[in-house]
């Protein structure tokens, strides 16, 4: 069975600056893959080229066996996409908007009542179905949006930062329709910056700086990060950090949220060699305890190890 | 092209209309406002001019050539003068826009066989309407000599008769012209506004996103405008003929036929617009110089195309409003047919084409 994405080389310049850079990668039919990564680092870019919506300057891609810089209306036909913006009609009712998207991938007949009732069942907007879309909730918004894009039942479903901005429930709740979806056969490729809704993925490629990075599961991902690490909280834990990092055994040293995180080149004497550096400092230093990596930390670490020494 | 998604989205485009009351007003109001604001308020007849008489002559003859003049509708007297002293102050405070003068021989001379002169003076200050002033009175004057026997003037017996528009009211001119304005404004604003709003609040991409093709996107849109265009130029021409009794004597479905190849063209424009500026404010304010402007200066509408400059007159031909200001003047003033208009009905298909390939490939670029 030919794979769902197949991406070898693949570049877009605007004018000077390279949003992607010649990344290559093959999606199989029926998973989630996610692109993780800051903003800028060309997940956006990397998703409209393969939704046929912006041309590649250079470099292959199929989806869904069709070339992307062919003929891109039989590949839309059979592809989902969703934008990072709401861009559904904010002045048309639910069922409007429904009735447009239908209308435009061909669904018609039996077969759009059938749909069109699925959606509002599955988006949970069936009392909602004669409101105007403008007048809802974003987390019901991007449910719609959802369902505007899987209406016509597409074989890959490209969504860009699809739960950007919408609250922690409305997230969950959104990733259990991707989950359903994906279980009925729906190859997904999805973007985020939530480290967290990485976890949801079966793999993941974390992209930085235009280049893919590392492409693995989130568990390959953790497990290719064996340097000791550890949470360590102080009172000024932006002047720590310097402190530690001076320290031959820290390989690294970075602050998340209000503790840090260091990686250790030797486990031994760890703790003590940490206070010390810390008590020398003139700082109080609170818990040090041993950590298991987060994909965060794998993210920090890759992008640290990519960089050329001291641009990161 | 499909026809389903391409009704879908006429569809579309038609409940967002229905609930956008600026574009509803856009659509509606101004067409309406239009043909009251230029039937009523801007005439370019002038009636009821202020006319002073001196008199120094008080006889028969001269009392008969002032009452030709108030008859005539055109002046109304506003002073009669005993000395000449009182013309020029009288003048200066805008008094009057004309002064007759009747020199005390002017009966004698008259009687006599000899010429008679008269004098009239003209406020200059407004030139038009002091040219318009001076047309009438010596019309008046011209038939009140023919109207005191055979005289030498008469020899030359010059009728002038007017033709399409024998009461040379201006309303006639401009009802029709003014349908080809508003047909400007209303196409390239209308399709300049809802473009611009969906690449602005990324509707478009959404939409690009499906299989959707771009003459679909294109004649979607153009679908409900050209049918709002199509009834307000229904409303402009009953409007024109009912309340300013503009007659209507060519073929109803010609000037419907002509509209549309001309809407065509403009809205076709106002998508090109609003697709190469993607922004509703940069968009409006390139549709109205781009359309509107030239449609109300340069069509031919108000200043005649004739009396123009060489450099405005070739310019002209490249202004959509100056082929379809003749075809609705000649439609409704003339009553002509295709056999006249076909010049005009060409230069209008080449904009169409030229509109509508302009829009293409301004999307072309995006959804590449």
């Amino acid at each position: 069975m030919t794979p769902a994405v197949d991406v070898r080389g693949l570049s877009r310049a605007f004018g000077s600056f390279v949003a992607v850079d010649a990344v290559t990668f093959r999606v199989e039919r029926g998973e989630i893959f996610g692109f993780l990564g800051p903003n800028g680092a060309g997940k956006t870019t990397t998703i409209k080229m393969l939704a046929g919506l912006l041309a590649p300057t250079s470099g292959l891609a199929t989806v869904a066996g069709y070339d992307v810089t062919g003929d891109t209306g039989p590949l839309k036909q059979r592809i989902g996409y969703m934008s990072q913006l709401f861009s559904l009609y904010a002045d048309l009712t639910v069922t409007e908007n429904i009735r447009l998207f239908a209308g435009l991938y061909g669904v018609r007949g039996e077969r759009f009542d059938a749909r069109r009732d699925w959606v509002l069942e599955m988006a949970g907007l069936d009392a909602q179905r004669d409101r105007l879309t403008g007048e809802l909730p974003l987390g019901w918004k991007q449910r719609l949006a959802l369902g505007c894009a899987v209406l016509h039942e597409p074989e890959i479903l490209f969504l860009d930062e699809p739960t950007s901005g919408v609250d922690p429930v409305s997230r969950r709740r959104f990733w259990d329709l991707i989950d359903r979806l994906a279980v009925a056969g729906t190859t997904i490729l999805v973007s985020t910056h939530y480290m967290e809704e990485a976890e949801y993925c079966h793999r993941l490629a974390l992209m930085h700086q235009a280049q893919l990075i590392a492409l693995d599961t989130p568990a390959g991902l953790r497990a290719s990060m064996d340097a000791p690490l550890y949470r360590v909280t102080t009172d000024a834990p932006a002047q720590a950090v310097p402190a530690l990092r001076v320290l031959p055994v820290v390989a690294d040293a970075a602050m998340f949220g209000r503790a840090l995180h260091v990686t250790l080149h030797d486990e031994r004497n760890a703790e003590r060699l940490i206070r010390t550096a810390l008590g020398d400092a003139g700082q109080a230093c609170g818990e040090v305890t041993r950590i298991r990596p987060s994909l965060e930390d794998v993210f920090v670490h890759l992008v640290r190890a990519h960089a050329p020494a001291g641009a990161a | 092209m499909n026809l389903r998604r391409t009704m879908a989205l006429a569809r579309k485009e038609a409940l967002q209309l229905r609930r956008d009351s600026r574009s509803l007003a856009l659509a509606f109001l101004l067409p309406v406002f239009l043909i009251v604001f230029f039937g009523y308020a801007i005439s370019f007849d002038v009636r009821n001019l202020e006319l002073a008489v001196l008199d120094q002559d008080r006889s028969s003859a001269s009392r008969a050539l002032v009452s030709a003049f108030e008859s005539s509708g055109y002046f109304t007297i506003v002073e009669r003068l005993e000395r000449y002293g009182d013309v020029e102050p009288l003048l200066e405070r805008g008094g009057a826009r004309l002064v007759l003068a009747v020199p005390p021989d002017f009966s004698a001379r008259l009687g006599g066989g000899r010429t008679a002169s008269l004098q009239m003076l003209l406020d200059g200050g407004d030139a038009n309407t002091a040219t318009i002033a001076q047309n009438y009175a010596e019309v008046i004057v011209n038939r009140f000599a023919l109207s005191r026997g055979p005289t030498r003037a008469a020899a030359v017996d010059v009728r002038t008769r007017v033709w399409f528009n024998e009461t040379l009211e201006s309303r006639n001119m401009i009802v029709p012209g003014l349908v080809a304005v508003i047909m400007s404004i209303i196409a390239a604003m209308l399709t300049a506004l809802t473009i611009a709003r969906e690449w602005e609040r990324g509707t478009m991409e959404q939409l690009v996103a499906t299989p959707v093709r771009r003459s679909e996107v294109i004649v979607g849109k153009l679908i409900p405008y050209a049918a709002i265009g199509a009834l307000d130029v229904a409303i402009a021409a009953v409007a024109g003929i009912v309340l300013f009794d503009v007659p209507f004597r060519g073929s109803v479905a010609l000037l419907a036929a002509l509209t549309l190849l001309f809407l065509f063209g403009a809205l076709g424009l106002g998508v090109f617009i609003s697709a190469a500026v993607k922004s509703q404010v940069l968009a409006t304010q390139a549709a109205i110089m781009a359309t509107y402007l030239p449609a109300l200066l340069l069509s031919g509408f108000i200043f005649s195309i004739s009396a123009m400059p060489l450099v405005l007159r070739v310019l002209t031909h490249v202004v959509p409003a100056r082929y379809y200001v003749t075809v609705t003047k000649g439609i409704f003033l003339k009553g002509v047919g295709m056999s006249v208009l076909w010049p005009d009905a060409l230069a209008m298909l080449l904009f169409a084409s030229v509109g509508l390939g302009l829009a293409y490939r301004a999307f072309h670029k995006e959804i590449a």
